[in-house]
């Protein structure tokens, strides 16, 4: 276990290009190797994705590890974790590090015991301790209502998945060199469990709310999907994404794929406009990162008002046309 | 017919208003709040929710089993209420202060005693310490495939069919059973218990385990099986600085809301 050295990045590819996710790990991961005085590494696994090491190496990596095979072309559980089992026994990394993504939160953790490790999920903060050399991983518990403070003093590699935006990418650097070693992924794909056979994406109108500058979102209050199409005028008038906290999207009033919380999308606009939302924390942990927050709620006393800057207390069917109508005025 | 596990978990309602959520840094863990009440997970009830599906269509066999401690019968009865056939209790000392692989390697050994299971059924993550690792581990210890968050499940002739969430919709996965599955909330409201399931529940025992019936190795359970070390607890400050904007009628407050943004730049 003393042996083991140096941070790796699992990195992931989207479209032939390093993920966004994957380069602020490579900053971040940069950091951290720094003070420790071992080296970056980054690991890929996939197809057609040896093309993206030259890359890692311009955004901080020292190696490069690409495991490159048609067998992993799309993501599957027991692929990628015999895959990366095999690059971590060979490699023995101190610290290993991952997205909060939607292939880490299904990998990571199956792979952390197949390595007999532990992983902190949804990472806010990461740090070396100074006295222990060993990696703190701060993350959201109690649905984000505290923090946590985690250590793995017993295992390794240290294994953390990284919040989106916690960490942020350097420079690319064109003329750094570092060393690229291709790893045979050497799957046995008739003993593969698991097949992909298809991906199903729905198309959201408007703006992705992961883009967005502006977020109008909805809760419980409006009461309906009726209540929700109410947004859809200050949404087209702010150009902004509609979001929603949990109950509509699990009543079905609105889309899965719009909800903003802990289990689902973590957003961080310049507005975040919450319209009959109390403001639970784990809707607060998606959002909370925005710059401005704006609540419009029947009830005072309700938890948003406490993370809001200016707020209006009152019934959203009187309040929001008219708040809609002088946007409407106002932003011409 | 196929015979289903869901481990399901007790904890303190995390629907409770934020306000009343209270921590004590020394015992590194929550102080549950006077009124808050106990409940089975959100995610692990949608777990069980999941498994009933698949026995509505197809009949089968579901045993939910819980690790914990000070069990509310009534809480903790819910799953058998909602239409699930047998519990199981995992309460031993032993257990205390374990982590994601120390309750894993229990329920696994628990799910081995039980023994026959075509599909295992966690949550996604429990709403207190929200890890969402003891799934995956489970399945390590029995060797068998897992995935995660998943939002519709269906078997046929030991052909598994998964809908798993992605960031803008779901992929589609086949796998062979046995497997274990971790439910997401986009699965879709739990069922309400039915009178009939209620009083079926309360005639019901559960079954009490401790950590010698289930044969658990000591060094394997509780804070000696941990391999995450919780440093410290604490809440992020929150600023609380709402500018209340107000007027004689809602309408008039709405328009002077939007004259407020204009004039701080944020529209």
């Amino acid at each position: 276990m003393a042996d083991n050295k140096g941070v790796m990045i699992f990195g992931e590819v989207i479209d032939g290009k390093l993920a966004a996710s994957t380069l602020e790990l490579l900053g971040g991961g940069r950091g951290l190797a720094d003070t420790l005085g071992e080296p970056l590494m980054l690991a890929l696994v996939g197809s057609g994705v040896g093309a993206c090491a030259k890359d890692g190496i311009a955004y901080g990596a020292d190696k490069v590890f690409v495991a490159d095979d048609a067998a992993l072309k799309n993501y599957t559980n027991d692929a990628y974790v015999n895959v990366m089992e095999k690059i971590v026994k060979q490699v023995m990394p101190n610290i290993l590090l991952m997205g909060m993504t939607p292939i880490v939160r299904d990998l990571a953790p199956r792979l952390a015991f197949r390595l007999g490790t532990a992983v902190s999920m949804d990472c806010l903060k990461l740090e070396i301790d100074s006295a222990s050399k060993l990696l703190l991983m701060t993350r959201p518990v109690f649905g984000g209502n505290a923090r946590g403070v985690y250590v793995c003093e017993k295992a390794k590699p240290q294994m953390a998945a990284v919040r989106a935006k916690v960490m942020d990418p350097k420079p690319k650097n064109d003329s750094k060199t570092g060393e690229v070693v291709n790893v045979a992924a050497g799957l046995d794909v008739s003993k593969l469990k698991m097949k992909n056979v298809a991906t199903k994406k729905e198309q959201v109108a408007g703006i992705k709310l992961e883009d967005a500058d502006v977020i109008i979102s909805g809760g419980r209050g409006l009461g309906s999907a009726e209540g929700f199409k109410l947004l859809q005028p200050l949404a087209t008038a702010l150009k902004a994404a509609v979001g929603a906290s949990r109950p509509p999207c699990d009543n079905g009033w609105v889309s899965p794929s719009i909800q903003i919380g802990l289990t689902g999308k973590i957003v961080s606009p310049s507005l975040y406009i919450a319209v009959a939302i109390s403001g639970s924390s784990q809707h607060m942990a998606g959002c909370s990162g925005s710059k401005n927050i704006i609540a419009i709620n029947k009830d005072s006393e309700a938890n948003i008002f406490k993370e809001a800057r200016f707020g209006v207390v009152g019934d959203f069917n009187k309040i929001l046309p008219a708040f809609t109508n002088k946007v409407k005025e106002l932003v011409k | 017919m196929p015979n289903m596990i869901v481990c399901v978990k007790q904890i303190a309602d995390p629907e409770a208003p934020p306000t009343s959520f209270k921590i004590d840094e020394a015992a590194k863990t929550m102080v549950p709040a006077q009124g808050v009440s106990q409940v089975v997970s959100p995610f692990d009830e949608q777990a069980v929710e999941a498994a009933l599906k698949i026995k509505d269509a197809q009949g089968g066999k579901i045993t939910v089993i819980s690790l914990g401690k000070n069990f509310v019968m009534d809480v903790i009865k819910k799953p058998l209420s909602m239409g699930a056939d047998e519990l199981v209790l995992l309460q031993d000392p032993a257990f205390d202060g374990g982590d994601s692989h120390s309750t894993a390697y229990a329920l696994a050994m628990a799910i081995k005693k039980v023994g026959q299971f075509d599909l295992i059924f966690c949550g996604r993550q429990a709403a207190d310490w929200d890890a969402g690792q003891v799934g995956a581990g489970i399945a390590e210890n029995l060797g068998i495939p897992s995935i995660t968050p998943i939002k519709k499940v269906d078997i046929k002739d030991g052909k598994v069919t998964i809908e798993r969430v992605i960031t803008d919709g779901f992929e589609v996965v086949e796998c062979t059973a046995p497997m274990l599955l971790m439910v997401s909330n986009e699965l879709g409201e739990p069922r309400y218990p039915k009178l009939k399931g209620i009083m079926a529940a309360a005639k019901k025992q559960p079954i009490n385990w401790k950590a010698s019936d289930i044969g658990a190795d000591a060094s394997k359970c509780g804070t000696a099986g941990a391999k995450a070390k919780l440093t410290k607890i604490f809440q992020p400050v929150k600023e609380g600085k709402c500018e209340i904007i107000s007027a004689d009628t809602p309408e008039e407050a709405g328009a002077a809301l939007a004259v407020k943004l204009r004039e701080a730049r944020l529209i």
